[in-house]
């Protein structure tokens, strides 16, 4: 079993994974903000690649790529970073980027320096998941690399189960067909959808991403799935600069 | 069938497909499963080709430029879109998916836009129809196209400016599809060129074919041949070179030769000749040409004309390229310029600034005395006055 499935699996339940993006708010915090995270028992690390045109990300992400971009953030430089610090990090680096990103780097040698580095899965939004299983699938598990598919409100059963099939790290449920980064309080259509898909049993453990931005919008989506995702709000937590308090006290008020 | 049509997955060659979020998914999915049915049903195209006819004013001339001819020593044709109502071939588009938003029901309409073109002829649908419309526009564009953007207002549309990146087309495109993932269920978008996942790029060229379906009759009532022997566009995203080449794609008598914007010189660092500066990748959906860097970051391309200046192409043209099938040259801001000046001077024609490329390379493209070139003069140039005026020449 992969390092997230299994991380997942042993926590049981209300796992906290927290995203931010690599380069931000400085590149020479990377570790350090991955370092506070494992302190405060955060279960799974999303590390974002910042890119020129995230489709799918909101103000936020976009601003904190931005500027991890022009902090020269690259590839080569983040690979280098994780291989150097991975011995003092247990907890699951999961890296989520888009599709050109890894194309342009060269697939096989993107995988493999992941791999060197420690990453433990992939998130690729704009991958569609036929070309991930036939051109993709065995060299993710002959490096043991995971993969964790969304799935959306819109998306239908039978895309939902394939979904299921593919990923082995978990099923990422956007909460809301939205992009990231919203605020709101949660409705009850959404609840609605995180039963409709509890009820479906899957395979894959279901963590719940997309506006959780506070202790009751954590608390809710872990009571209809294995955990939640939190982003955009602790990259606004990170936007005037880096400290362990910072980290601490937002973990302490997402966990509550 | 070699060049006309994508596969199932929306691929023409190795270009094309759809890499998009989850969130845009089902939508995407049902465009897809339902674009062919209604471009073939008997009432849709009733309904769209009599608002080309009576409200676009379609068919477009096909016009024997005699001066320029004599200038250039061939024969040429140049295509009338600029004659169009609103000004430019965008709308034979609109004019489509506006028919095709309507039957799947939905009651707000998206788009974005670069000159402007685009925003105006969605614009002007949105009105017709009493649907409403937001367009998304760079910001730097929202300055250099102040005509248009007065348009939009003027029939209702809102203009929301894109403040992210390079502020042009690529940024609009990028905030067009935020908003469409937020929007999934009530918004229909509105894409401009043969560009995004499939099936938008082959949904626009079947839209956009009916100016090529055009000109392959009114050559031979002009010439008794019933082909040319050039086809000249030019590109940013292509949907105007998808309409003036589709029904020649698969007849390789024509030459098909498109004219990108090399901006300020190819190798200046400002440019937008996505062909030559491009490599495989994917934006906006799609598989195609772009210009990125080692990272796949995606560069901003730089062209005075502010519908040129988009970093990819629609896959259909990447294949013609790769194949050799369509030719591309490249010409810069001033060579554009001059095209614009020298055209407004012996034809009596002002052409649109994005138009004027195409025009700029025709000494290049090695058309003999007897040939027959057609040259989609795609827009009218009264949008980019300002910009004329204000040109300097070199």
């Amino acid at each position: 079993m992969n390092k997230v499935r299994k991380a997942i699996e042993e926590k049981g339940s209300e796992v906290l994974n927290v995203y931010f993006t690599a380069g931000h708010p400085t590149v020479d915090k990377i570790v350090d903000i991955m370092q506070s995270l494992q302190e405060n028992g955060v279960d799974l690390i999303e590390l974002g690649l910042p890119y020129s045109d995230p489709l799918a990300d909101g103000l936020a992400i976009q601003k904190s790529s931005e500027i991890a971009l022009k902090n020269g953030l690259n590839l080569n430089i983040l690979f280098e970073i994780l291989k150097q610090s991975k011995n003092d990090l247990a907890t699951p680096v999961i890296m989520m980027g888009y599709y050109n990103q890894m194309l342009q780097y060269g697939d096989e040698k993107f995988l493999d320096k992941a791999a060197a580095a420690g990453v433990s899965g992939f998130i690729i939004p704009d991958l569609p998941m036929n070309q991930y299983e036939s051109q993709y699938l065995d060299k993710f598990k002959e490096r043991d690399l995971s993969m964790s598919f969304l799935i959306s409100p819109m998306t239908e059963g039978d895309r939902i189960r394939q979904a299921d099939r593919l990923s082995d790290g978990f099923v990422y449920m956007v909460s809301q067909s939205s992009i990231t980064g919203k605020t709101g309080e949660i409705s009850d259509q959404q609840i609605q959808y995180f039963n409709r898909v509890k009820d479906m049993e899957l395979e894959s453990p279901r963590l719940i991403g997309f506006g959780i931005h506070d202790h009751n919008s954590f608390k809710t989506a872990s009571a209809y799935a294995d955990g939640a995702i939190v982003g955009s709000a602790f990259i606004r937590t990170l936007e005037n600069g880096f400290s362990k308090e910072k980290v601490s006290s937002f973990i302490q008020s997402i966990r509550g | 069938m070699k060049y006309r049509n994508p596969d199932e997955q929306g691929f023409y060659g190795e270009f094309g497909g759809a890499y998009i979020p989850e969130m845009l998914y089902a939508n995407v999915e049902n465009l897809r499963r339902v674009y062919q049915d209604i471009l073939d049903d008997p009432t849709f195209l009733k309904q769209y080709h009599d608002l080309l006819r009576d409200y676009v004013g379609r068919p477009s001339p096909l016009y024997y430029a005699k001066n320029l001819s004599t200038k250039y020593n061939t024969n040429i044709y140049l295509k009338r879109e600029d004659l169009n109502h609103t000004g430019a071939h965008k709308i034979n588009n609109t004019i489509g998916q506006i028919l095709i938003a309507q039957r799947l029901g939905k009651k707000r309409i998206i788009a974005e836009t670069g000159a402007g073109q685009h925003g105006v002829a969605t614009a002007t649908v949105c009105a017709l129809m009493g649907l409403d419309c937001v367009v998304y526009m760079g910001a730097v564009d929202i300055e250099r196209q102040a005509p248009n953007v007065a348009r939009m207002k003027m029939m209702g549309a809102t203009v929301v400016p894109a403040e992210s990146g390079s502020k042009t087309l690529k940024d609009a495109t990028n905030e067009a599809i935020r908003d469409w993932i937020n929007n999934a269920e009530d918004t229909h978008y509105i894409i401009g060129s043969a560009i995004g996942p499939h099936p938008y790029p082959d949904m626009v060229t079947k839209l956009q074919a009916v100016v090529s379906e055009e000109i392959a009759k009114q050559i031979f009532e002009k010439t008794g041949k019933d082909y040319p022997d050039y086809v000249v566009a030019c590109v940013g995203g292509g949907s105007n070179a998808a309409g003036a080449f589709y029904y020649f794609l698969e007849d390789e008598r024509v030459k098909l030769i498109l004219a990108e914007a090399a901006g300020k010189g190819i190798d200046s660092g400002h440019s937008a000749a996505t062909s030559i500066l491009g490599k495989k990748g994917v934006i906006h959906g799609c598989m195609t040409l772009l210009m990125q860097d080692e990272f796949g970051q995606i560069e901003e391309p730089y062209s005075l004309s502010a519908g040129l200046d988009y970093p990819g192409i629609g896959p259909m043209h990447a294949h013609l390229i790769t194949t050799k099938r369509a030719k591309v040259y490249a010409a810069t801001d001033d060579e554009a310029m001059q095209a614009v000046y020298e055209l407004s001077k012996i034809e009596g024609i002002i052409p649109a600034l994005e138009t004027a490329h195409a025009l700029a390379i025709i000494p290049r493209i090695g058309a003999k005395p007897d040939d027959n070139v057609v040259i989609s003069l795609s827009g009218r140039g009264d949008k980019d006055l300002t910009t004329f005026m204000n040109y300097i020449p070199n």
